[in-house]
């Protein structure tokens, strides 16, 4: 088993997307479905050791389940012949495996050197304020948004860049974000 | 020096065309030309990997990725075939962009696809390549979708998959999609990542040329690098050697500016172009303000001042004379209202988040940096914190760790405090603990004293 807590996720206090702890439950047994599968299938046709389709099967388990929970590491540890501790080390060295749920709109925000010279943390502060005073990484009650920091998301030219869950936003500055968050529906 | 005519684009050439990602709109403007020639003339021996690597070697390439190695020699440390036996040799395109300040791979990527895929074929040749991967960060899902796409049709076409347009080669393209890690940019982490675990670097040598990925021989290139390959290889290598401010610095190259300038984004010069001539590129400085410092090639290079870049020839070799480095040419201006502490305290955050955490050194020393960098901007900086910041990076560079990241993560800080000190003792001598001084050794023998008489230590 992948170690770390038992508790399930909806009993976990603070910020689990980043906080410190094992992997959380989701309560259910997982597995792929068909067309996940086929995927996976392929992945394996493309590598000569099964060890390096981790990282694509763990994108396949984040687009079908949202997270990495620890049933989706043991899952993912059995189809690739890995120890389920194994693959848990390489999800926490990875920023973009969810520990937990996210937000319906997960808000990254940029605030490396050319953000930075352009205003990123007063927008990452503001778009957090304006969200109901959410901490770093926290997810809003509805379950709509969770608002994170990022490195550099290569738009140094568009900055303060913004992604939002794999869409790319230009020039989001403080002026900008009323418009920004309601088109996020 | 600041003589280098602009050029015509030569890497940016198709940007703008509609549907320029496309692989009809990339045949019709003479697209895979050069793959075709060089597979048609291979059954005859008219082409040879040998041949396609001298004309790479001649042209003076440089990589584009940030050291600016040789890029045909990097290809001749590959063993020849009766050393290696039995065992293939892998081409990596590095494209996990990630260095802060840098877009120009994503642009190459976004706008023409196909020229990185015919640059990555013709470098599988030269290097007897059967399967290469491109290794792309996470972040760029859709850039991702789109170089999939490209490498479908480039299958559809006959241009990649057994018996390559006849030739009796085969040739496969995998794209794989790193997960967040900054440190995967760095070859040997790259390694790791794509065989599926944490992006630690390795220890060199072995070379990935000797022993890569899978422990067989692997040659890592940057995406713009296989771009200027497929060029060399459309107009040979005098042609390249003609761009470029001398012998050593040839080509095209893609600066990318951003920062405080009227126009950022990605401009095509010849490699040694005046920073001048960039900076009015970019529509000069925002608002028409002074120039406060450049960081020439991403936060891992030493920031330099107005002054120092004044005139500064924009290659590997001219910013390394400024001691600083072109690394991935992700050129950072910052104007006269740029409060250079908190610009640094916004670098260190980075490198402190980005360690992968194998050496000590570097694993503790970038949150250090950090810590005491938030503290001075913070207001509550003590007067020895500013000896101290610099004692602690020349405790982290030079050597002390597996890779190059600490010297990377010292560059700002060491740059910004040498360059800057006066900006960072203003902070200090606002600040609410000013006299916050480490305690006199007087001081502690009194405690040590005190906690002896109380019988502590007994």
């Amino acid at each position: 088993m992948s170690g770390g807590s038992n508790v399930p996720v909806t009993e976990q206090a603070g910020n689990p997307r980043v906080g410190e702890h094992g992997a959380l439950s989701c309560g259910r047994t997982l597995s792929f479905s068909g067309e996940t599968r086929a995927d996976f299938e392929h992945l394996l046709t493309r590598y000569p050791t099964k060890q390096a389709a981790l990282l694509p099967t763990l994108w396949l388990a984040q687009r079908e389940w949202g997270w990495i929970s620890r049933e989706a590491v043991d899952y993912v540890a059995t189809l690739l012949e890995l120890s389920p501790a194994f693959v848990w080390g390489v999800v926490t060295f990875y920023t973009m495996y969810n520990r937990a749920p996210v937000g319906k709109h997960l808000i990254q925000v940029c605030t490396s050197i050319s953000c930075h010279l352009n205003g990123a943390e007063e927008v990452y502060a503001e778009c957090r304020k304006r969200l109901g005073n959410l901490k770093p990484g926290e997810t809003t009650a509805d379950g709509k948004f969770t608002v994170i920091e990022v490195e550099c998301l290569a738009q140094c030219d568009q900055a303060p860049a913004v992604m939002v869950n794999d869409d790319d936003h230009y020039v989001i500055t403080k002026d900008k974000l009323t418009s920004f968050l309601g088109s996020l529906k | 020096m600041s003589g280098l005519a602009p050029i015509e684009p030569v890497l940016l050439s198709r940007r703008g065309k509609p549907d320029s990602a496309s692989i009809e709109t990339y045949l019709e403007d003479g697209g895979y030309a050069s793959w075709k020639k060089v597979l048609g003339g291979a059954k005859s021996g008219e082409w040879t990997p040998a041949k396609v690597t001298d004309l790479v070697k001649a042209s003076g390439l440089r990589g584009r990725g940030g050291a600016g190695f040789p890029c045909g020699m990097k290809w001749t440390f590959v063993p020849p075939k009766e050393k290696r036996g039995d065992k293939p040799v892998y081409l990596l395109c590095n494209a996990d962009e990630s260095e802060p300040g840098t877009f120009k791979d994503r642009l190459l990527m976004e706008m023409d696809p196909h020229q990185v895929l015919e640059g990555m074929m013709l470098a599988s040749f030269a290097l007897d390549v059967k399967h290469a991967y491109l290794y792309i960060r996470g972040e760029m899902v859709h850039v991702a979708e789109l170089l999939n796409k490209a490498v479908a049709d480039a299958y559809a076409k006959g241009f990649l998959g057994k018996d390559v347009l006849g030739s009796g080669r085969n040739l496969d393209i995998t794209i794989h999609r790193g997960a967040g890690a900054y440190i995967c940019g760095e070859e040997t982490a790259l390694i790791e990542s794509l065989e599926g675990k944490r992006g630690h670097p390795r220890i060199k040598p072995p070379f990935p040329a000797v022993s890569g990925v899978w422990e067989c021989p692997t040659v890592v290139n940057n995406v713009e690098t296989l771009c200027c390959v497929k060029h060399i290889l459309d107009r040979g290598p005098e042609w390249f050697k003609s761009i470029g401010r001398n012998e050593k610095n040839t080509g095209p190259k893609l600066y990318c500016i951003s920062g405080h300038v009227e126009k950022p984004g990605v401009y095509e010069a010849p490699l040694g172009v005046s920073w001048n001539t960039l900076l009015a590129m970019a529509g000069g400085v925002k608002g028409g303000r002074k120039l406060k410092a450049v960081i020439p090639g991403g936060p891992s290079a030493a920031m330099l001042t107005a002054k120092e870049v004044e005139n500064l020839p924009m290659d590997f070799d001219g910013v390394a004379a400024a001691k600083s480095m072109l690394g991935s040419a992700a050129i950072i201006v910052m104007d006269e209202t740029t409060d250079i502490p908190k610009a640094v305290t916004s670098i260190a955050k980075f490198f402190a988040h980005e360690s992968c955490g194998q050496c000590t050194p570097c694993r503790e020393g970038t949150p250090w940096m950090h810590k005491m960098l938030k503290r001075i901007v913070n207001g509550e900086g003590k007067k020895t914190d500013l000896d101290l910041l610099l004692q602690i990076a020349g405790q982290m560079g030079n050597g002390m760790t597996i890779c190059v990241f600490a010297d990377a993560a010292i560059a700002p800080v060491l740059s910004g405090i040498t360059k800057f000190r006066e900006e960072f003792e203003a902070y200090v001598a606002k600040s609410n603990h000013p006299d916050f001084a480490l305690a006199a050794p007087e001081d502690l023998t009194n405690k040590v004293a005190d906690r002896t008489a109380a019988g502590i230590h007994s």
